[in-house]
Formats: structure tokens, C-alpha cells, sequence
């Protein structure tokens, strides 16, 4: 196996830099994504049970269903991979920020508003700061789940180490089948573990020392 | 400095004191309610019906009443937390319904339970909010933060880099009053501001609010549900009934000695002579001057001017004639006097209650309490038998006063209806 990777090193590299480049922009999208609809339904009570149930029933779309039925519209390659990717990584983001936002003590949403805070300020100056370590646990479950989901993308030639998973499947049996699927797989969990430190680092980072547990 | 020089410098910043209280200048603003009314969506009885009201400048108002009484409603309308239905409600000659509702939050300050501090922001950004609203440059704010941290008692290059959390209940709200105080509006509203802080904290808090505003007369509303400290605090105590229904606005003194129905006198208690206690303030008690010193002075000099003066301790000041520590003199080590922790300090502002005299000198370890004036300078010491003192001169007083009531009530035209008296009074000022 060593050999093998010794023989495709680039083409490893290549395709590690492209998953991780793929679940990074996608997590990105789906962050800025979750967060204002996370805001819209804080602003609007009454559509907290619908977007429970869009998070709850999205992940229960088999990847495999979902990227199938983009194809006819966005094709192979690509952006259907990142468009199915941000698709699912939207929707634990999207719970977390729902609890996260409307956790926030309404006392202090009301200090700010009593001293001529606008809405809009508050929301971004008091409820988001607060609410950030719970959205953040959001992103890294996002992150770990749209690793896999991220694979099963290739199959639409999207870019990634699912490639290599995919190959292996194809040529089961044949001589280089069991090398190609397990470096892909085991590439995958070594990102991941990788991203969710870096995560945790964003983490330290960007929450308040007043509020960091 | 010797004793001699000591004693007079303390009686000339008695008269700074005097005059700096008679010259500071109202800064507040009057606030008027006229037939204001709140009423909820779906619910047949208003939560403030027809409330009419004056509040003048300069003055701290104090809401109390049962729970849902509306007090709570009526004093979040005049910042448009909570919208009126129908009525008007004018600050100084400002229609608060004719500016935006932000525009007016950033010039009245709010204050509520606990602070209610941002616990992801320092200190300082919690107090810098409403003036970085107000678009005042850094440097304005800076020195403006530090300033206003001086003035609730908080040393500005200890606390204002500190998060919340790091505080105490009593610091938070401190905090709390800096931040409402910021910009420097005519009008604060106050909702149970000293609510979630224990009674030593809170008599403490109490004290330095009465200190603040003497210096700088702003208009506070402030809700409460505790009479004690409606009467100790309120210039006047507005009791509401459900429906903030006026059942009386009058002086504490008022109140307390007339009150214009049965559930205003069920409600402040006033039978009870103890009541009188919060009535009565440190200042007419005998306040004695017990040897003082300064930070920074030579230890030995001190203690030999207290012995001779025949004091067993000595009370410390620092430079701004603040009570610093008060120690033994056997305690008394190092050179030179120097600070303790102030927090331990039992230290009574003039206007404090008896109530607050015998509190604070339970947990003192002198038996006695340090007074203290505006601006927490240090002005004697009283002790416990001074309190007692005066309880027994306010007894008899109102010995007299029932004895002469009854000589009254004697008369017999007064006889065949004793609630007469109490239907004719009427609540003045309403």
C-alpha cells in the first residue's frame, strides 16, 4: 500500500486539497446560509416548527437521492458536488443556530434594545456573539457530516478523495481495488480530524473571554 | 499634619460639601404622563388605565405596588419599550412618541436587575455602548468610562478590562448604573435596580445612588417592590394599585404618616413604628469624630495622636478624603498607613436609614458605622448606642403624637365615625 501511495502521491495530494477545499467553501456557504435563516425565523416565532422540520426531514434525503435529482438541472461536475454538499451542511448549522439565537437571555436582548440598540445591532452585537459557541458545535457536526457526503459527490464527478473510493468500487477484485478505496476513505477521516482542530483553534479565536467555557 | 489641622480641614470639606449640594444644578428633565393607557390585545381589564402623572426635574420617583399592578408598564412606556395605547408622555417639552424609539432609548438611561451586562463585552465596551451610538469619539469615551467607574466606586485601571463574570453581584450592578449613567441623560429609568444583590450590598448600592444623584439631580423613575427602600430612596413614592390605579403620590414622610387609604397603609405597613427607622437618616444622629490619618502617613505619628485623643483605632483616609481603611491600632504595621480592602468596610452614606445604621453595624467589627457624604467623603463615625439614642427620642415623639391624637379623637363629634378622618385626607399632588 505504501508503494501505491508512494506511486500517486500528487494525484492523492491533488484530490485531498480538492475535498477539503470542496467541504470548506461549502461550509462557508452554509454558514452564512443557516445563520440568516437562523435570524429571519428569531425575528419570526412562528416559523421555528418549520425550520425544525426542514432540518430534521433534509437529513433524512439519501445524498445519493439528492444528487441524483440535481443532475438534470446542474449537470456533472462540480458545483451539483458543492450545491448537495452546502445543501446538507446547512441544515445542523441551521438547528443550532435556531436554539443558539433564541437561548439568549431576554433580559439582555432588552438592555440593548432600552439603550437605543436598533434591532438589526442587537442582533448582531448581542444575540450572535452569545449565541456563537452553540452555532459553532453546529459547524463542526456540519463539517464531519459533509466529509462522506462530500465522497459520494464524486460519483457526480465532483472533485475530492471519494474518486479514489469510487474507482475501487468499480474495479473490485482487481489489483489496486482495495489500495484506492481504503487511501480514499482513510484520507477523508485524516481531513477531518485536521478541519475540526482548526474548528476548534476558529473557536478559541473568535469567542468572547467572557462567555468561553 | 497634626490633630488640630486634621480636624479643621474636615470641617472646611464639611461646607465644600454643603455648597456643592445646594449649587448642583437639576440636570434632569420633567417627565409627564397624561392619561396614558396600556391595553393588551385579548385581555378586557387595561394593564395601565388612564395613568396621569408629573414627575418633576431633578427628582427620583419610586413605582412600587403589588406584582402586576403595572408598574413595570407604566415605567417601560416612557422609553417605548412597551408602546402606550392611547395617552402622552412628554420628557421636558420632547413628545416621546414624535422621535424614533432608538433616538429617544439613547438619551434616557435604563438600568435593570442584576446590570444585565453583556457578558461577552468588557467592562468598558458595556459602559461605551450608548456613547458609540452616539458616535462620540474614542477618547471622549475612554475618559468618559473611567470617570463614570470613579464614580460608582470602581477603580478604572482594575475593572475596566475585566468581563463580567469576573464581578460580583454588587460590582455587575455598579457596572449596570455606570452604563446607564454614560451619556449622561436627564432621565434614567431604573427597574429593580438592586433586586438580585444581598441587603449589605444593596443598602451599599442604595447609598451611592443617593451620593450620585445629590451631585448630579438627574430625573429617576425607578420600579420597586420594596417599600423599604421606595421610602429610603424616593424624593416620592408613587403606590400604584392593579390597573396602575393612583392610590397614592406623595413624600415618603407622607405616606407613611397619612396614607390615603387602607391598601396604601396595608401595603407600606405604616402601623409598625419600625417603619420610622427607614424614615429617619444617618446625618440626625450625633455624629463623633474619632481620630483620623492619612495613606501615606508616618504609622507611629498616627497612633501617638490617637492615644493621646484616648481612641483605641483609627479611621484611615486617602487622598480624596475618602474613608480607607478602619483598623485597631494594635493592627496598625508597616512605616506608613496604607489601604485595606474597601469592600470590607462598613461605611453608611448621611442619607442612609436607621434601618441601614443598624445593618451595617451588625456586621462591623467596631460596633459603629463610618458616615460618609458626598462624593464618599468621610465626614464621622456613629455608633450603636447613638441609634438607640434617637429611636427612643422618635418613641416618644410618637407617644406625644398619639397622646394628643387621642385627646383629639376624644371630642364628641369625632366619636361616632373614627374613619372619617382617614376618607378626608386626600393624596396630594396626584
Amino acid at each position: 500500500m505504501w508503494e501505491f501511495i508512494e506511486d500517486r502521491r500528487v494525484q492523492i495530494l491533488t484530490n485531498a486539497w480538492n475535498h477539503a477545499y470542496l467541504v470548506i467553501l461549502a461550509i462557508l456557504f452554509a454558514t452564512v446560509i443557516a445563520i440568516a435563516l437562523a435570524m429571519i425565523v428569531t425575528r419570526l416565532p412562528k416559523l421555528e416548527p418549520a425550520a425544525n422540520a426542514v432540518s430534521a426531514v433534509g437529513l433524512t434525503i439519501p445524498s445519493f437521492a439528492l444528487i441524483g435529482l440535481l443532475l438534470p438541472f446542474t449537470g456533472l461536475g462540480a458545483p451539483t458536488a458543492l450545491l448537495a454538499v452546502t445543501f446538507y451542511a446547512v441544515l445542523p448549522i441551521l438547528r443550532n443556530a435556531v436554539v443558539g439565537l433564541a437561548g439568549v437571555d431576554p433580559n439582555l436582548v432588552e438592555s440593548a434594545r432600552g439603550m437605543g440598540m436598533s434591532e438589526l445591532a442587537s442582533m448582531f452585537r448581542i444575540r450572535l456573539p452569545l449565541a456563537w459557541p452553540v452555532i459553532l458545535a453546529g459547524i463542526r457536526i456540519s463539517m464531519q457530516m459533509s466529509m462522506g457526503i462530500a465522497a459520494i459527490a464524486a460519483y457526480v464527478l465532483g472533485p475530492g478523495l471519494g474518486v479514489g473510493i469510487f474507482i475501487g468500487l468499480a474495479q473490485i477484485g482487481g489489483k489496486n481495488a482495495v489500495n484506492e478505496a481504503l487511501v480514499g476513505t482513510l484520507g477523508i477521516v485524516l481531513i477531518a480530524l485536521v478541519l475540526d482542530v482548526l474548528l476548534l483553534a476558529l473557536g478559541r479565536v473568535t469567542t468572547s473571554k467572557g462567555i468561553r467555557v | 499634619m497634626d490633630a488640630t489641622t486634621s480636624t479643621s480641614s474636615e470641617s472646611d470639606l464639611g461646607e465644600k460639601g454643603r455648597a456643592q449640594d445646594a449649587s448642583a444644578a437639576i440636570s434632569g428633565a420633567e417627565i409627564r404622563l397624561e392619561d396614558v393607557t396600556k391595553r393588551y390585545p385579548g385581555q378586557n381589564t387595561a394593564a395601565v388605565d388612564g395613568l396621569n402623572l408629573t414627575i418633576p426635574a431633578g427628582e427620583i420617583v419610586m413605582f412600587v405596588g403589588p406584582s402586576g399592578c403595572g408598574k413595570t408598564t407604566s415605567l417601560k412606556m416612557i422609553n417605548r419599550l412597551i408602546e402606550p395605547t392611547s395617552g402622552t408622555i412628554m420628557i421636558g417639552d420632547n413628545d416621546v412618541r414624535k422621535q424614533s424609539a432608538d433616538e429617544l432609548r439613547r438619551h434616557v438611561g435604563y438600568v435593570i436587575q442584576g446590570g444585565s451586562l453583556f457578558p461577552h463585552m468588557t467592562v468598558a465596551k458595556n459602559i461605551a455602548i450608548v456613547p458609540k451610538l452616539l458616535g462620540w469619539e474614542s477618547d471622549r469615551i475612554a475618559r468618559r468610562v473611567d470617570e463614570l467607574l470613579d464614580m460608582v466606586n470602581l477603580d478604572p485601571s482594575k475593572y475596566r478590562g475585566r468581563h463580567p463574570r469576573e464581578l460580583s453581584g454588587g460590582q455587575q450592578q455598579r457596572v449596570g448604573v455606570a452604563r446607564g449613567l454614560a451619556a449622561d441623560p436627564p432621565v434614567v429609568l431604573m427597574d429593580e435596580p438592586f433586586g438580585a444583590v444581598d441587603p449589605i450590598t444593596r443598602q451599599r448600592l442604595q447609598d451611592e445612588l443617593l451620593s450620585i444623584q445629590r451631585t448630579l439631580r438627574k430625573t429617576i423613575v425607578c420600579v420597586t417592590h420594596d417599600i423599604d427602600e421606595a421610602i429610603k430612596l424616593g424624593d416620592r413614592i408613587l403606590i400604584l394599585q392593579e390597573g396602575a390605579q393612583v392610590a397614592q403620590y406623595d413624600t415618603p414622610e407622607n405616606v407613611l404618616a397619612s396614607p390615603s387609604n387602607d391598601f396604601v397603609s396595608d401595603f407600606v405597613g405604616s402601623g409598625s413604628s419600625l417603619k420610622q427607622l427607614s424614615l429617619a437618616r444617618v446625618s440626625e444622629l450625633e455624629i463623633q469624630s474619632p481620630t483620623t490619618g492619612r495613606v501615606g502617613e508616618s504609622s507611629a505619628q498616627a497612633i501617638e495622636r490617637a492615644r493621646s485623643a484616648g481612641d483605641d483605632s483609627l479611621v484611615i483616609l486617602d487622598d480624596r478624603d475618602r474613608p480607607a481603611a478602619w483598623v485597631w491600632l494594635r493592627q496598625i504595621k508597616g512605616e506608613q498607613l496604607h489601604e485595606r480592602e474597601r469592600e470590607n468596610l462598613s461605611t453608611l452614606d448621611h442619607r442612609a436609614t436607621l434601618n441601614d445604621a443598624l445593618d451595617t453595624m451588625l456586621t462591623s467589627t467596631h460596633g459603629g458605622a463610618i458616615v460618609t457624604g458626598d462624593n464618599d467623603r468621610y465626614l464621622g463615625v456613629v455608633d450603636f448606642s447613638a441609634v438607640v439614642d434617637r429611636m427612643r427620642v422618635m418613641q416618644t415623639e410618637a407617644q406625644d403624637r398619639a397622646a394628643s391624637a387621642v385627646t383629639a379623637e376624644s371630642r364628641p363629634e369625632d366619636e361616632h365615625d373614627p374613619d372619617a378622618p382617614m376618607e378626608d385626607r386626600e393624596p396630594s399632588d396626584v
